[in-house]
């Protein structure tokens, strides 16, 4: 963390108290995007995965997270000093929080692990039990998201390299995306998505307006993301937060509409749903980026972000067979993926080599470490305690199954033929 | 199939590793080691989602 100055500091904490709204946002996206008869199951669901991924980075996830300046796990190899772990106690133990910018780091933390662990909530969406999600949520924020969160910044070893993500486009984003696709592989396709044949069958979200709503809902949030993020993880000078502001609302504006022109043209008509995941996707990307561009290149990674999210859902839906219902695994994926490149392609950071490869080694680390992790926690976690609702709640819905009662009591949306068998 | 995947999603990291371990940093030899082990974790990737395919697509797809 670099020692932030005491002007920075208050910019930095008054950012962090926007980032609730990203989780607003990513909740309505999420929900949305489900149909009616899982909706209050869908938003219990990252009501949860929040809380529990909150008290598992206080119970476990800062220990490992640790605080960068103070002693941590760390080991020779080739004449260099890798630090890959925190060394801190559990429970926040011996922890002074005061108005230090360690302490605005931590608190930023929260906001970050709860942000990934919503993530793979939305893919895993009507499918996946309440208990194994909030056991599955711990395991990500106890474990994967502070480990990967440590080698990222501060003096982590990737940071070491130089290695540049102040907002989280991979420890957040990254994290939570590949998690996502570890748990939509796990928990496989939701009944009747796909024919036996592998064709896709269209299941549209139940909601257009609450998705766009939460995508405009994210823009605050992820407003305070990236600018606390360049202050507390990046040495952000104060005169910065302006022009990162302006970044971050240049990429998501200019990915969305990218998404609509790319769906205008494949299709015929824009796509509501794909041109949110756009604005998402630019939301991302500029995370990575937003302190180190000019705001005509946070156009230019916006508008790439917007259109690599479109075929980017096509390839999972149509050749993968991914089942994906709210688009995240390619919005937090691919956009965290498309920014932290971008920071080796355009970011003022030297330009150099050294930079680009910086960059290129912690996409390796994410797709290498952290996919694979994940995936064999989660696999291992099924194995105790099964993360698919059995056959009679995806008929029925989650929310009836689950919770005992619909989020829409009053509305009979679908009917029994609607089903696939 | 799968746990093939998996070993080579690992394999890639660990070449990555070793470059910036073993070369000289920002050396083309490194970058190139670097991309070696990315497009070893890409074959893993590919190798793993196969595996996640539906039984009746797995034959025309991916």
């Amino acid at each position: 963390m670099s020692n932030t100055p005491e002007a920075g500091l208050a910019i930095a904490f008054v950012s962090i108290l926007l980032t609730p709204f990203a989780l607003g946002g990513l909740a309505f996206i999420n929900t949305g995007l489900n149909r009616t008869r899982s909706a209050a199951h869908g938003m219990l669901l990252c009501l949860t995965a929040a809380g529990i991924a909150a008290l598992a980075y206080f119970a476990v996830g800062f220990a490992v997270q640790g605080i960068p300046g103070m002693p941590g796990h760390t080991f020779l190899m080739g004449r260099r000093e890798w630090d890959w772990m925190g060394g801190e106690s559990f429970f926040l133990r011996g922890f002074n929080l005061d108005t230090s910018s360690a302490s605005v780091g931590v608190l930023f933390q929260f906001f970050g692990v709860a942000l990934a662990a919503m993530i793979p909530v939305g893919s895993s969406a009507e499918r996946w039990r309440l208990g194994a999600c909030c056991a599955s949520t711990a395991l990500l924020a106890a474990w994967t998201y502070p480990l990967f969160a440590h080698w990222a910044t501060g003096t982590g070893w990737l940071a070491q390299l130089g290695f540049a993500d102040p907002g989280g486009a991979s420890w957040i984003d990254g994290t939570g995306g590949f998690t996502a696709l570890a748990m939509a592989w796990l928990l496989g396709a939701r009944r009747g998505k796909f024919t036996p044949q592998g064709v896709p069958t269209a299941m549209p979200g139940h909601n257009a307006v609450i998705v766009v709503f939460g995508c405009l809902l994210t823009l605050p949030g992820w407003f305070g993301l990236n600018i606390a993020g360049a202050f507390l993880f990046g040495g952000a000078q104060p005169a910065q937060f302006l022009s990162i502001a302006l970044n971050t609302l240049l990429a998501g504006v200019s990915s969305a509409l990218g998404a609509v022109l790319v769906t205008r043209l494949r299709f015929g008509r824009p796509d509501a749903s794909l041109s949110a995941n756009g604005w998402i996707a630019g939301l991302v990307a500029s995370s990575a980026d937003a302190l180190y561009v000019k705001p005509a290149e946070a156009i230019l990674i916006g508008f790439i972000a917007g259109v690599l999210i479109v075929f980017s859902v096509e390839l999972l839906e149509l050749r993968m067979k991914v089942d994906d219902p709210a688009g995240g695994i390619s919005v937090h994926t691919i956009g965290g993926l498309w920014g932290v490149l971008a920071v080796g392609i355009f970011g003022r950071l030297g330009g150099s080599t050294a930079q680009f490869l910086a960059q290129l080694v912690g996409i390796a680390t994410l797709l290498g470490f952290v996919l694979p992790s994940t995936f064999t926690l989660n696999w291992l976690l099924n194995l105790v305690l099964p993360q698919r609702v059995a056959a009679e709640a995806e008929r029925q819905g989650t929310d009836l199954f689950e919770l005992g009662a619909g989020a829409y009591p009053e509305f009979v949306t679908h009917r029994e033929d609607y089903f696939q068998r | 199939m799968k746990l093939a995947g998996l070993l080579l999603l690992l394999a890639g990291w660990v070449i990555v590793l070793a470059a910036i371990v073993l070369l000289p940093p920002a050396a083309a030899a490194s970058m190139a080691f670097v991309l070696a082990g990315i497009a070893v974790e890409i074959l893993g990737l590919v190798l793993f989602a196969q595996t996640h395919l539906p039984a009746g697509s797995r034959s025309n797809h991916v």
